[in-house]
Order: structure tokens, then sequence, then C-alpha cells
């Protein structure tokens, strides 16, 4: 292989966003989608040629920014891989599922999209988002990392703030200044790497450079807060959630997939990548205060879930949960959690992007995002319902579908270190019945209100076919999640040895030998 | 034999100074320019004096910025005109950056196609209001005067952070300063706003020339000389008690302070910048700030930096104070310059914490990191480009009265026009600090090298406040994309070559630079120190 695939791939959505620009017309949708299906094909052929248990591959090293010892470096490992293919497949569906809703407008009133603000630019915004996260999933050097980490939250303001509900410029605010918040606070730890590794030589940024160093066990913890503290707003972990909801609320629902589907990962998946292989000490030092924060999470954002009218919202306080199983898997530092929490986020993505697109079908005929306004769309779009109980159940867990691998993964490796929090966490499977239930309730069944017999359709064929990926994806990763553990595990394997920890005895081993 | 200052031996006989007339020939040749240029005033007739002053003014420019080049490639770096003067890397690399930026400032001057005339004052002279000010308008008169009196204050900004001397740098402090006031009251457009402006940033100034002043004579006092290495000399001797050093070291300090903008010395800024036609208020938001640093960190690093033990905890009180106040008090701005004009003393402070890290391979900082010389050379770059480019770009949106710099008549207006909304954006978010632009790696590298230096919780500090000078960055951003338009709302005139060579400079620069800032770096590194 002599051309530069890594680059060839992330590189790909950027040119089709510029590529936009000059595009007029409807076929901007076509270009737009026809490159997020180039990218996905490459990122499956690069699955395909990818050697599990191989370490980094694909591996493209140029040095950048020589005074800073930044470098463009690239590489893809099992984790990294999972989550590339995680934005290459979701990128396509939101397009697909987007395709008009940037013309329309999303509902009366809800959306306001002036005439400079067209599908293009729509379009162009969700790849140059692609190509953010992806940069950011295959970045090897801490440098290049930070620089897509802050950039990737621009276009994404845009696609809030342009294409979102009434109160959008607010939301769109407030996600950017949470960004940045945590932006900045990685800066200084960013900065402090940069100086030890002056000081024990030629300064470098690049990973595999940066874990040779020898960072004092003070040094080391705080430069862990700063990385920790910008992950946890992006993954997002209570209490530094407060601005998902808000963002989720005001966003279309195609924004709101590559928000919380996709960007949203890089905080968990920062996690693995930089605080635990950089700060292999510190992690295991703030374990106790990060896995409490992580029940946290997964208890309070089920709760709020069942209290929330807003669908958007609903979906969101879903997700806060999530991560908060995510981040436990991580912290909770056994290889079965670990790998869980990995599928987990490839999981995660596919489900909630099918919420969110179902909801974005139904807030669209509706011309609204309450749960009341609902009720009865059973009847006169069974598809639909049939949708929102598919994506409702993977949601929630249930077993022959993708999430029960992982969250049983979460669990079952967290119960070997802390039996007690994994009892905790496991009440939040119940509550995840409780809170999609009771949503689906509201909504589908029921007599049929007036006001959706008269706006809701069923799905159209372009909505089924966006929808269709997800569905078989959800359900073949259910029954057969062995080539996605295989490529995981691995690199789990390896993160496991780099924080210096090992798997706990099953104690039921150990009574059986006496 | 005891090396003895030549200082002393003037008073005796009178040798003729020796000049290095090569190394000092862009200092000269900016002096000789602007002679030249009040020569034209008075001998050109008045209708072909604008295309005079243009021709001597870039000339003399683009003459002075080959020399710089010039010499700086054959690394050639002195301390001459009998030790009054050092030419040495920085000082190369701020000359360049002064006559570029210096060249993009003064080709804003000369737009005219915006309003149909020069942003000028017809004829300054005449009161605001009276018979003799509309018959200079309806002649059509036009201050060309103010070119050789932009070359007159940029080459005051030259020999101020090239001195060597304190006298020196007073001298050229007056020659920059000076022309400056007389050009803050020449607006063509709310004359009286700009004359109070003028007349604020005057009698300021002459208080912070008396403080500048007052201290170099007690550092006099102290060491017996005006020299910045003689000064380091006695303080390394240590001889003399403390008490003459620090009150000398804090009055001087406060004379450069006030020029850089830092808090609580930067009480002008806002009204000047807000009063002064916006060419003029680019041209002193850049370069000054420029020549002033510049001048700061030379004697502050030359001069005292062997009590930097004394000087860092006051200059990082200035610098927080700076960071906080600037960014603070831009957020509750109604006006774009005055939020320009508060973005400016923040990023001033940004600045400051570099200076305060004083990371020199003198001090200890690892050989091959960033010192803070280079850093904050870059910061400027970057700040400046970005700077000289905003304050362009807003002498282009106008209403019936005028530049329309209220905050709310900008609401909107990205979906008018929105390749000009894109480059301010481009703008903002480079002052903000986001990647991919200049911006952000200027911020990294000051915080880094304060952060080498030492101040690793002035950082911390620094950072959370980058958060909230964001937010009023993105709060225009927001107003321009995300709300909009109202009645009457102001339009985006076409403006001509010099206007727009200004924007586009600023915004290519501010991109190149933020995704490869490898090869300025390089030059801001070899740079390298101070010649004592």
């Amino acid at each position: 292989m002599t051309l530069p695939w890594l680059t060839v791939l992330a590189g790909m959505p950027a040119l089709g966003a510029l590529a936009l620009i000059f595009i007029r017309g409807t076929a901007a949708k076509q270009v737009a989608f026809a490159v997020s299906l180039l990218t996905l094909t490459l990122a499956v052929v690069l699955a395909l040629r990818f050697r599990p248990g191989g370490g980094m591959q694909f591996t493209e090293q140029v040095s950048w920014i020589k005074p800073l010892g930044a470098y463009y470096a690239l590489g893809l490992d099992g984790i990294g891989l999972t989550l590339v293919l995680l934005v290459a497949i979701v990128t396509p569906v939101v397009i697909l599922a987007s395709w008009n809703e940037a013309d329309t407008g999303l509902a009366e009133g809800t959306l306001n999209v002036p005439a400079k603000y067209d599908a293009r630019l729509f379009f162009a915004l969700v790849l140059a988002v692609e190509s953010s996260a992806l940069f950011l999933f295959l970045a090897t050097d801490v440098f290049l990392f930070y620089v897509f980490f802050e950039v990737i939250l621009i276009p994404m303001y845009f696609l809030i703030g342009g294409f979102g509900g009434a109160r959008r410029a607010y939301a769109a605010s407030k996600f950017l200044i949470f960004g940045l918040l945590g932006g900045f606070v990685m800066l200084a730890s960013v900065i402090g790497l940069y100086v030890l590794s002056a000081r024990a030589g030629a300064p470098s940024y690049l990973l595999s450079d940066l874990t040779q160093l020898d960072i004092s066990t003070g040094t080391g913890r705080w430069l862990f807060v700063g990385f920790m503290f910008a992950f946890a707003i992006k993954a997002p972990l209570v209490p530094l959630h407060s601005w998902l909801p808000d963002a989720a609320e005001e966003s279309s629902p195609g924004a709101a997939t590559m928000m919380v589907g996709v960007m949203d990962k890089i905080g968990t998946f920062g996690m693995i990548r930089f605080c635990l292989q950089l700060f292999p000490e510190a992690s295991q030092w703030a374990s106790p205060v990060v896995i409490t924060l992580a029940v946290i999470s997964i208890l309070y954002g089920a709760i709020l879930a069942i209290g929330t009218q807003n669908l958007m919202r609903f979906i969101a306080f879903t997700s806060i949960s999530h991560f908060g199983f995510i981040v436990l898997g991580i912290f909770a530092f056994t290889s079965q959690s670990m790998s869980g929490s990995t599928l987990y986020m490839l999981n995660h993505g596919l489900s909630t992007a099918g919420l969110f697109l179902v909801a974005g079908y139904l807030i669209k005929r509706r011309g609204s995002a309450s749960i009341d306004s609902f009720g009865g769309v059973a009847t006169v779009a069974p598809v639909l319902a049939g949708f929102m109980l598919f994506a409702g159940l993977s949601t929630m867990s249930l077993p022959g579908l993708s999430s029960f691998v992982s969250e049983f993964m979460v669990l079952a490796g967290t119960f070997a270190r802390y039996p007690l929090v994994a009892s905790i966490s496991t009440l939040a499977i119940v509550l995840a019945a409780l809170y999609i239930l009771i949503m689906y309730q509201r909504i589908m069944t029921g007599p049929v209100t007036v006001d959706v017999e008269r706006t809701v359709t069923d799905a159209n064929g372009r909505e089924r076919l966006a929808f269709a990926p997800l569905v078989i994806l959800i359900i073949v990763l259910g029954v057969f999640p062995k080539p996605m553990l295989t490529v995981i595990d691995p690199a789990v394997a390896a993160t496991m040895q780099r924080v210096g920890v090992t798997d706990p005895e099953p104690k039921v081993l150990a009574e059986g030998g006496r | 034999m005891m090396p003895v200052s030549p200082t002393l031996y003037v008073a005796m006989e009178i040798v003729a100074p020796k000049l290095e007339y090569g190394l000092l020939s862009p200092l000269i040749l900016v002096f000789a320019g602007a002679c030249l240029g009040v020569g034209v005033e008075a001998l050109v007739p008045r209708h072909s004096r604008r295309a005079a002053q243009l021709t001597v003014t870039f000339a003399t420019l683009a003459a002075a910025l080959l020399m710089t080049v010039r010499n700086w490639s054959a690394n050639e770096s002195a301390i001459t005109a009998v030790g009054s003067v050092a030419i040495d890397g920085p000082t190369y690399f701020i000359w360049a950056m002064l006559l570029v930026f210096g060249a993009i400032s003064l080709a804003v001057f000369a737009e005219r196609k915006v309003d149909g005339v020069s942003v000028f004052a017809a004829q300054a002279a005449a009161v605001p209001g009276t018979e003799a000010e509309r018959e200079a308008v309806a002649a059509k008169v036009e201050h060309t005067e103010v070119f050789p009196l932009a070359l007159f204050a940029l080459m005051g900004m030259m020999l101020f952070p090239a001195s060597n001397d304190l006298i020196t740098m007073f001298v050229a402090l007056e020659v920059l300063s000076l022309p400056l006031y007389l050009l803050c009251g020449l607006a063509r457009r709310r004359r009286l706003l700009s004359q109070e402006a003028a007349l604020k940033y005057f009698l300021l100034g002459a208080l912070s020339s008396a403080f500048f002043l007052y201290g170099a004579a007690l550092l006099y006092g102290y060491s017996g000389s005006f020299e910045l290495s003689a000064i380091d000399a006695s303080l390394r001797a240590g001889t003399q008690g403390p008490g003459l050093l620090l009150a000398g070291m804090g009055l001087l300090g406060i004379g450069l302070l006030f020029k850089v903008g830092a808090v609580p010395f930067h009480s002008w800024t806002p009204d000047v910048y807000n009063g002064a036609p916006t060419p003029v208020t680019g041209f002193m938001a850049s370069c000054t700030k420029i020549a002033a640093i510049g001048a700061l960190m030379r004697v502050f690093y030359v001069g005292l930096g062997a009590d930097r033990w004394d000087w860092q905890p006051l200059m990082t009180i200035v610098a927080v104070a700076s960071m906080a106040v600037g960014s603070v008090l831009a957020i509750t701005q109604t006006d774009m310059k005055r939020m320009l004009a508060y973005s400016s003393i923040a990023h001033g402070g940004f600045i400051l914490t570099a200076v305060v890290g004083a990371s020199q391979a003198a001090s200890g900082s690892p050989a091959g990191a960033l010192t803070s010389v280079s850093a904050v050379l870059f910061y400027l770059v970057a700040y400046g480009a970005a700077t000289i480019g905003a304050f362009a770009l807003i002498t282009m949106v106008r209403d019936t009265g005028g530049e329309a710099t209220l905050l709310t008549s900008w609401v909107g207006l990205g979906k008018r026009s929105p390749m000009i909304g894109l480059v301010f954006a481009v703008f903002m978010l480079s002052f903000a600090g986001i990647p991919l632009t200049s911006g952000f790696i200027g911020k990294w590298a000051v915080f880094a090298t304060a952060w080498t230096g030492g101040a690793h919780w002035l950082v911390v500090v620094a950072v959370v406040i980058s958060v909230v000078a964001a937010f009023f960055y993105i709060r225009v951003i927001v107003l321009m994309f995300f709300s909009d338009p109202g009645v009457g709302a102001p339009v985006v005139a076409r403006p001509g070559w010099p206007t727009l060579t200004a924007v586009g400079v600023g915004v290519v620069a501010t991109v190149a630079l933020g995704v490869f800032p490898g090869p300025l770096l390089d030059l801001a590194q070899h740079a390298g120190e101070f010649l004592r």
C-alpha cells in the first residue's frame, strides 16, 4: 500500500464538504451522499484488511510543526477501527434521513432556515463533522488530536445554530462554551506535556514518545485532571452534562445524531486512548471518583428520561445514562468491561441514531417534539411505530439486539471488581424498560388523536431505506458480535497492560479449589 | 583597564560618533521618507499631492523592508550608534513586522472608495460644525499629511524596541506618540468624539511619558548609566541599596505598560480606539502594541533581567488583571470598536503571561524549547494580522451616519453578506484561539513558555479566562449568523483595493499561520535573544 489510506479516508469528507461550495441545487445532496458512501466503502475495505492484534496499522507520520514537536501522525488500532466504522456508517444514514430537512424546515415555527442557509450548507457541515471525527479517531499525536478536538466544535456549532429550533442560538452558544471550557482546560494539560517532553530532550507530541516519558505522580495527576475534565464534558458525565439536553432539543435530528451518536464518543474514546495510556497511575488514582460519577450519570439520566416531555431531550437523557455505562466499563479496569465499553460506543451510536431518526420523522410530521402531542400513532403509521419500538428496545438492551451484549459485558466485568457498583447500575436496566415503554405507550398506542390523524403519515421509501441499515447492524451485532470483539480485544489488552492492571481472579474458581 | 562607558567621555571631548549606516538604514529610510513627505506637502500642488504621498510612502516602506531583510539574512547584529541602538534578531523580526503591518495599515489610510472621500477630516483646523468646515468639505480638501505623520510614528515604533539606552527609548516614545495623538483627532465623521479621544490620549500619554522619564532618572541614580547593559551590570554587582532600583523599575514599567495598554494603565484604550478614525485604530492596535511589547521585553529582560524575582510577581498581577478586566468588560460592550479595544487589552494580558514566564536559555529553559521572546513575536504576528484585518473590515460596514460600529447594527450581517461574515468570523475565531487559526498557535506558544518558566498556575488562570474571552467573540458570530437582520440595517460598501488587501492579507495570514506555523515559529526561534 503506497497511498496514505488513512489520510484519504479522513480527508475525503472534508474535500466533499469543500466541493459542495461549488455545486448548486439538488446535485449537492447527491454529491454529499456519494462522498459519505465512498468513505464508508473505504472504511470497510480498511476494516477487512485490518489484522486484529496487529497494534497500530496503516500508520502515517510526517513532522508538522517542528518547534512544537507536533506530528501529522495517524494510525488505526482496534478501538479506533470500531469508532471509524461507527462514523462511516452513521453519516450516510444521517444524510439520507435528512434529505429534505434543510429545504422545507423541520416543522412550522420550529425551524427557521433563511434563504442563505440551504441544504448545501447543512450537508457540508455534516461532512465536516465526519471528517474531523475521523481525524480524531485516527490521530496518534496529542497535538493533532487536540486541534481536531476543538475544530469539530465549529461545524457542529453551525449545525445546531443554523438549523435548529427556536432557541437554537442559545443552545448553540451553550454547546460551544462548554466545549471550549473543556478544550481550554485540556490545552493547559497539552502544554504541560510539551514542557515535560521538552525537558526530557526534544519536544514531541507523538503518543509513542509521550508514553515513554517519566511523569512524576503529582504532575501526572494534574495533567490527567485536565484531559479528563474535557472528556467528561464531551462524554458527558454528570455534573458536566447540562449542555447536552439543550443542544439536542434545539438541534435538527440529523445534527443531534451527529452530536450524540458520533461526536460525544470522542470523550469516551479519549479516556481510553489518552487518559489511560498517558497517565496510568493517575487513572487508577481517580477511578473511585470517576466510577461514582458514572453511576450517578447512569441513574440520573435514566430517572430524568422518565419524566421528560420533549422527545429530543428524552433521547439526550437516555444517552447520559448510557455514557455512564461506557465510562463505568472503562474505569472498572477489567478486560471484559473495557471491551464492552468499546463495543458499547458503537452500539449506542447505532441505537441512538435510530431513536433520533424516528423522532425526527415524527416531529417533522406532527410539528411538535412534545410527547404529549402524540397518541395512537401506531394505528396510522405502523411502520414508524415498529421503527420506534425497535430502536427503543435496542436502547434498553433487549437480548438479541446489539446493546445487550455490550451492556452485559460492562456489568459483568465491573461485577468482578466492584460487585456493589455493578448491582446498583443494574437498576438502570429496569429504569430503561420503564422510560422506553412509557414513551412508546404514550406516543404510539391508545386512541388516535385528531392532530395525529391529520398530520402523521407512515414512513416513505427514503426514510425506510435510511433506517434499514441500522436494523440490520443492530440485529447482526446482537447475535454475532464476535468479529468486532476480535478486533477490540487485543487493543484493550494492550491498554490494560499499559495501565498495569490484570483481571481479578474469578472468586468462584478460587473457592472451588479450596 | 576597566571598561568605561563611552557616554562618560562625551562631555570631555567631542568625537564624531561612528554610525553603521548600513545597519541603521531602515530607520534612516523611514525617517527620510517622512521628511520627504513633509516636503511634498509644501511643494507639490494639491491635486497631485495624494499620488505623490502614496508613492513616497510605499517606496519608503518597501526600501526599508528590503534593507531590513538584507541585513537580517546577512545575520549582522551589533549595538550601534554609540551604544544607543541594539540591532539583533528580535529587532529585525520586529522591524519586519512593523514595516509589513505598517504598510498594510497605511494602505487602508488611502481608501477612498468606501465613503467617496478619505476617512480623515477635510480640514482639521476648521472647528466642527462651522462654515469653514463646510467650505473645506465642499472643496473636497484632503489631509494628505497623514502619510508623513504615520511614517514618523512608524520610525518611532521601530526605534522604541531597538533602543539600547533609556534616553533613546524616551525619544523614540515621543516620536511615536506625538503623530499618533494628531492622527487620532483627524476623523472625518463624529469629529468631536475624535478630538476628545485625541486630547485624552495626549494628556494620559504625556503623564505616562513623565512616569517613564522619572523612572529612567531613578535608574540612572541607581546605576550611573542609561544604558541597559550598564544597569544590568550594576544590578549584578549589587553594591547599591534597592530603593532607587525598585522605584525606578516601577515607574519605568508604568510608562511602558501604558503604551501596551495593560490594566490598570488601560483606561485610555477604549475611548481612543473608539474615537480615532478606524484605519488609525487598526494601525495603533497592531503596530503600537508590537513596539511597546518589544520595548517592554528589552528593558525587563536585558536591563532588569537579573532582578526578575522582583518584577515577575507584579507583572503577573498586571497580566491577570489585563486578561480578566479586558475579557469581562468586553462582554458588556455594545460597540464593535470598543469591544475590540477591550479585546486588545486582554490580548496584552495573554502576551504578558509569556513575558512573566521569562523562559530564556539564560534562565534555564530547556534547549530546543520555545523561548518567551520567540513566543511573543509569533503572537504579535498572529494578533497584528487579525487586528488590521478586523479593523479594515469594520470600515466597510456602513449606514447613513458612516461606519456602523454598534453591535446591534451587525445583527444578521452574515446572512446578507456571507463572505464578509465568514471572514470576520475567522478573525473572531483567531482572537478566541480556536485551532487552525494563528491565534491558537500564538496562545499555545505564550502559555507554553509561561509554563516552562514555572508560572503553571498563571497558565491555568489564563486558560479559564480564555473561555470568558471566547464568549464575546462567539457572541459576535451569533449576532452575525443566527439572528435576523432588522430594518434600516447597514450595508457592506464595496471597498477599493487597499481595504481588500488588508482584509485579504489578514485572513490569509490567519489561516496559513494556523495550519503551517512551522516556518514562522522557526524564524521567531532563530531570532534568538536580545543582544546585551
